[in-house]
């Protein structure tokens, strides 16, 4: 000890005994619980509750005070408390999301809080929802009958990323009336779906959602092991440069520090990827850092704060080089080449007809070039890994993983392992997005689970997240539209630059959906696409809900509105005019032979902003009396905001259900009936909120006429659950549940044959209803139907891998996809021409679903996409400079909150799809794709600025009023 | 390393001043700690050995008329200030600017205190207290002193404020009839959570001519100053649209006004200044009916 310590010890030692503090206590009420602990330096109470109370509901979405999932409630007041020193909570009396409901001897019975979430379909992923109910009680206390505006207030500030902000509105108002007046919760306001299933097309709340809003429900980072260790990345911190040297040395002696690896310790494989082995695990010496995220050395410690200080202890030096940092410079001769294959990661082509003759057949020709940025997923929970090595020497992973069987492989092989050593154990999503398709952290976790033998987790924060996982991809679209003057799209040429970042992912199918999907939702006779997807040293691009069609929908729909403008034309009837149907053919060459509902969509939202217009002019009464005659797309005065303009756009969308362009789409479920009656589909498919549990528990209750409760799921494993594939493409309700679908009715025939046989009946008298079978005027409970099936020494599983119609490559014509999902949206924007700031007033949505399987689901699938585009549109922009991300917090990300959230009015329209189950195709991106330039459509309309850069500048939009 | 070692809660002025002299160093007043925990957290700040939380001390939560004189504690958290009946009779600007600061949660913990200690050129609570013509009142181990607001500020994000001092709380005069104040801010929706744009205005009028005005606007420049030339221009005057244009034509003689990285340009907060200034005036001027 030098001298300087002991003198600062001395110090210490009097002033302990000079003043007031001695052996610091905290003393706290959490849940009614009196606790006693000693104070540990530097603890937030976020840590103290989830750490040493174990109560994990509380959240940590971001630990930077911004998401409000750590929200608790201390002496009555909602506070963050992830930036709450914990002893400051002395004396304080703390509830948690535990500690709501009412914990009797006969069960849990649920706050009116919690049911009404539950009910009114407010809980998705769930990883937000402790945190909203929360900060909802204790605005229920204060005020037992809050406004609409009073709530949004209350909420401003506790994010929702699957943004079902509208369900969680209506979820307050309904246990508040419940609470108020002691009367039993008012029901959602859903549209059932009239088409005579028994279950299919009925509300169904998901099976996880109780212990979503207990607080019960686990995450990755709520999993503790005996002897676990918490692991941290080096990252490179450069944006490109070659690894000169790396020290790891001190970190490696470092108190606390177990393990340490880098590129040297490697045991199998070098590179992961989805597609592209091209990502280095991590990057050693003399090789190319190509982004700030790379990897160059992981740590595993005895704590956190180890780990963390072992970072702080490593050195390495690079040799810095010039930065690629946008698609276009990446695609010039002179740049830097960052893979040996070149910085062209695909170039996509899309080609029908003849183009220079549809131009010449045109009557006017527009052209014009769109800016999208870079967006990040924010899924409220980062992403976090647990690799636990077992006796018998196999790795089992622990992770919220969109496809658990490539994580699988890829750990295997980053381990040198055969592929069945890994074990991957799905864990709750707290969202997706796409954004959990590539590896994370799985294969770090792994190898210094393997090096040290222990299990290993490491969690993200997310500043890491934000910076490491790919992202949506920046483009530069190019559209050039021919048609004539009375509004026939006769060509339509599209060129695209996409910023794949780093490395490959999924960026080539991204692009390539992004071409395809190009020319918008039109027939057109003579269509050219070409698309550059280039590497750039920019964080990697990937999936992201929409896959590259949000994109181009930006570009061809600002361009369909230019061109309604410029022929005078009702930009409806235009899109009418041109819309895909029945035996149209897309510009990849595929002939459409049903489920085509978009003509529907447009109607429907068009007839409903009419209905919508009509109304505000009664309750209005504006200067000038009624004036119907206008479009509905004219701009109009606000009463008493004179500065302030108001108008309706319009925009229509497709999307592919489905992987498509020739990949062999398949999907394993299993459905098992055990010995006490009850069913279990077994899937390796990923729930990341999205609600597929709910729908394949749907699917089984179906075909096997049980009740609900009678169908457990389980998912996402990959030793107990057959491949169902990545879950991606909007593809998992048709794909998988085709698969659950037809598993069922296998294990319905096998059970219909051995009780045709035994009780001597033909088999199609052998009814299936309310979780018992009828077999000859007997009525067996599943139970006995499992006994029968034993004693029969028959299987009491079935087993199916449902096949996907087949598709075509890109460029050979014929089916590209086996199906298509359509949508059109309108959408209500309000500017002030003082600041030129815009809000969206209301979104009326459109959707052709096929079927709507779970019409509960489907409206927080609806609500969630529209305010995803809404945020695409309005408040999301991941900047990066120079290779250099300036977004690295959430702080500096925005996220729509429920203070931006619109009147959603959600239509859904049915054209089923033959081979879709009971009709239904996907839904999950299409809802999301049309909002962006519906809404800049309307800033149009409103103002007359053309936004054709996003996200939507109030500055510039200003700039243009007055120029 | 922990982010500190020592967490001292002191009950009164001169416990928390003998914490902050005597106890271990590095030593950090914590209030509500919203800002002062992140900035721990993500590294903007090195660890440090004491915390002293002054959220306990009574004198820094009181909240009450003391003579001729509205008294905030510098550690009432920010929603109480803002649902004060008396910060809503004497300081309408303060509720107005405190509604805006953080979210619903961090209003629950944040302070007064907190927010101009931070010596930000633009934070919310801060410019509504300068239009306000708050003092501070600071305590040291020698006694006690009351330093105008704006003698606070050295430069961004730099405060005059020693380590020995602690900022106790803030004295604002009462409102007289014909008095009122206002506030409003501009914000983007993108990107960091600070206002392109605030402008806080206090005026006494005399029937149809302002008689007394205070405009504070943020960011003005490097540290918060008052609209002074603009003021003058008001001053003795009727509300006119000519008096207006004036005042701001002064205003944006006066303000260094800069262009933040994607935030806003030095133009559109010039633009803006126009805009706020004739909102926040109107609102004032009617209230002060």
């Amino acid at each position: 000890m030098n001298e300087g310590m002991l003198a600062a010890c001395r110090h210490e030692e009097a002033f302990y005994r000079g003043t007031m503090e001695r052996q610091p206590q905290i003393s706290l009420t959490v849940n009614g619980q009196l606790y006693q602990l000693p104070a540990v330096p530097g603890e937030t109470l976020a840590d103290l509750l989830r750490k040493r109370l174990r109560l994990t509901g509380t959240k940590i979405g971001c630990n930077e005070a911004e998401c409000g999932a750590c929200t608790v409630v201390v002496d009555g007041e909602p506070v963050l408390s992830c930036t709450y020193p914990a002893q400051r909570a002395d004396g304080k009396t703390v509830l948690t999301i535990e500690g709501l409901a009412e914990r009797g001897d006969e069960g849990v019975k649920l706050h009116p809080l919690q049911e009404a979430f539950v009910e009114h379909g407010a809980v998705q992923c769930g990883f937000c929802i402790p945190g909203q109910i929360m900060t909802s009680h204790a605005l229920l206390q204060r005020n037992p009958e809050p406004s609409s505006d009073e709530i949004r207030r209350a909420l401003k500030d506790t994010l929702c990323r699957c943004a079902g902000y509208p369900s969680i509105e209506s979820a307050i108002q309904a246990a508040a009336h419940t609470l108020r007046t002691g009367e039993p919760l008012p029901p959602p306001d859903v549209k059932e779906s009239g088409d005579g299933h028994r279950v299919i097309g009925h509300s169904h709340i998901r099976p996880d959602a109780i212990q979503k809003v207990t607080g019960e429900a686990i995450f990755t980072d709520d999993l503790v092991f005996e002897g676990m260790l918490h692991a941290r990345v080096k990252r490179a911190g450069v944006p490109h440069a070659i690894l000169r040297k790396l020290d790891v040395e001190q970190a490696r002696a470092l108190p606390g520090v177990v393990a340490v690896l880098t590129a040297e310790d490697l045991p199998g494989v070098h590179n992961h990827g989805l597609i592209v082995p091209d990502w280095p695990i991590m990057v050693g010496v003399g090789e190319r850092v190509r982004y700030v995220g790379d990897a160059l050395a992981i740590v595993a410690a005895e704590s956190e704060a180890a780990a963390a200080a072992a970072l702080d202890l490593m050195t390495a030096e690079f040799e810095e080089l010039p930065v690629v940092s946008n698609p276009v410079q990446a695609r010039r001769p002179d740049a830097p080449v960052l893979h040996e294959s070149g910085n062209l990661l695909k170039h996509i082509k899309v080609r029908k007809g003849d183009l220079e003759a549809g131009f010449a057949a045109a009557d006017v020709i527009l052209e014009h070039t769109f800016h999208t940025p870079t967006t990040d997923h924010a899924f409220l929970e980062p992403e976090c890994s647990v690799a636990v090595p077992t006796e018998d020497g196999r790795m089992e992973v622990y992770v919220g993983s969109q496809i658990p069987y490539s994580d699988r492989q890829q750990v295997a092989d980053a381990l040198g392992w055969p592929h069945e050593r890994v074990h991957i154990v799905g864990q709750l999503m707290g969202g997706g997005f796409g954004g959990k398709e590539d590896i994370a952290g799985q294969i770090h976790a792994a190898l210094l689970a393997n090096a040290t033998g222990r299990p290993v987790k490491l969690l993200f924060d997310r500043h890491e997240s934000l910076i490491v996982h790919p992202k949506r991809h920046a483009t530069r679209i190019r559209v050039k539209l021919g048609a004539t003057k009375d509004g026939r799209l006769t060509a339509v040429e599209t060129e695209l630059y996409g910023d794949s970042g780093a490395y490959a992912s999924l960026g080539e199918k991204v692009m390539g959906r992004a071409t395809t999907h190009s020319v918008g939702p039109y027939e057109i006779p003579d269509a050219r696409s070409d698309c550059y997807a280039m590497y750039t040293n920019n964080p990697p691009a990937g999936a992201f809900r929409g896959f590259g069609v949000t994109q181009s929908a930006f570009a061809v729909e600002s361009m369909m509105d230019m061109l309604a403008e410029t022929l005078d034309m009702d930009p409806v009837a235009l899109r009418r005019k041109n819309a895909l149907r029945i035996g149209s053919t897309t510009s990849t060459g595929q002939e459409l032979r049903e489920s085509v509902g978009l003509l529907e969509c447009i109607d429907k939202v068009e007839a409903e902003v009419r209905r919508l217009i009509k109304q505000d002019e009664a309750s209005h009464r504006p200067q000038g009396g009624p004036d119907s005659v206008q479009s509905i797309f004219a701009p109009r005065p606000v009463p008493g905001a004179p500065h302030k303009r108001r108008a309706w756009g319009f925009s229509a969308a497709f999307k592919n259900t489905g992987l498509g362009g020739g990949a062999d789409d398949k999907a394993g479920a299993e459905v098992h009936l055990f010995p006490d009656g009850k069913l279990e589909v077994r899937t390796s498919s990923a729930e990341l909120g999205q609600g597929l549990v709910t729908v394949l528990q749907m699917i089984v209750a179906e075909e096997l006429g049980a009740p609900l409760s009678q169908v457990n799921v389980l998912v996402m494993d990959t030793d107990l659950t057959p491949d169902g594939g990545p879950t991606t493409a909007s593809r998992q309700t048709y794909v998988t549940g085709n698969a659950a679908r037809l598993a069922a009715q296998s294990l319905r025939q096998a059970i219909a044959s051995t009780l045709a046989e035994k009780y001597d009946q033909p088999p199609e008298q052998i009814i299936f209803a309310d979780g018992t079978v009828r077999v000859g005027g007997r009525s067996l409970p599943l139970a006995e139907v499992y006994a029968a099936m034993h004693s029969e020494g028959r299987q009491s599983y079935a087993v199916y891998e449902y096949r996907a119609p087949a598709t075509k490559p890109l460029g050979q014509g014929g089916d590209m996809h086996f199906a298509f999902a359509f949508a059109a949206q309108a959408a209500e924007v309000e500017v002030n021409t003082l600041t030129g700031e815009v809000r969206v007033l209301r979104i009326v949505a459109a959707n052709d679903v096929g079927q709507a399987v779970n019409p509960l689901g489907l409206k927080g699938q609806i609500e969630g996409g529209v305010m995803m585009g809404l945020g695409n549109a309005l408040t999301e922009q991941f900047i990066v400079e120079d290779g250099y991300v300036v977004t690295d917090r959430l702080a500096r990300y925005r996220i729509p909150s429920i203070v931006q959230t619109p009147e959603i009015i959600p239509i859904v329209v049915e054209h089923p799809t033959s081979e879709g189950p009971y009709g239904a195709k996907g839904i999950g991106e299409i809802v999301s794709i049309p909002t962006t330039p519906a809404i800049t459509n309307a800033i149009y309309n409103a103002v007359g600025v053309r936004v054709d850069s996003l996200p939507v500048d109030q500055e510039k939009i200003l700039q243009a009023i007055k120029a | 390393m922990n982010l500190w070692k020592q967490y001292l809660c002191p009950k009164n002025v001169s416990d928390a001043l003998h914490a902050l002299t005597s106890a271990p160093p590095p030593v950090s007043i914590i209030a509500g700690g919203t800002d002062l925990m992140l900035d721990l957290q993500q590294g903007h700040r090195a660890p440090v050995h004491t915390l002293v939380d002054v959220t306990d001390v009574s004198e820094m939560k009181a909240l009450e008329i003391r003579g001729d004189e509205l008294y905030v504690g510098a550690a009432v958290p920010i929603n109480r200030v803002v649902a004060s009946p008396l910060v809503q009779e004497h300081a309408q600007a303060l509720v107005e600017a405190g509604s805006l600061i953080g979210g619903p949660q961090v209003r629950n913990v944040a302070t007064l205190g907190g927010n101009v200690a931070h010596a930000l050129p633009a934070a919310d609570g801060m410019i509504a207290l300068v239009a306000l013509d708050a003092r501070a009142v600071v305590a040291n181990p020698d006694g006690e002193r009351r330093v105008p607001l704006l003698d606070l500020f050295l430069g961004p994000g730099k405060s005059a404020l020693q380590p020995d001092e602690l900022l106790v709380g803030f004295c604002l005069p009462l409102r007289a009839p014909h008095q009122a104040s206002a506030f409003e801010r501009i914000m983007r929706t993108q990107g960091v959570a600070l206002p392109i744009l605030n402008l806080a205005l206090w005026l006494a009028r005399d029937d149809d001519r302002i008689a007394d005005v205070r405009i504070a606007v943020g960011p003005f420049g490097p540290t918060p100053r008052r609209a002074l030339a603009a003021e003058d221009v008001l001053r003795g005057q009727p509300l006119t649209g000519a008096v207006l244009a004036q005042a701001l034509d002064a205003l944006l003689g006066e303000a260094r006004f800069r262009t933040s990285a994607y935030r806003a340009t030095a133009d559109y907060r010039r633009h803006l200044a126009g805009v706020l200034l004739q909102d926040v005036l109107q609102t004032a001027w009617q209230r002060a009916e």
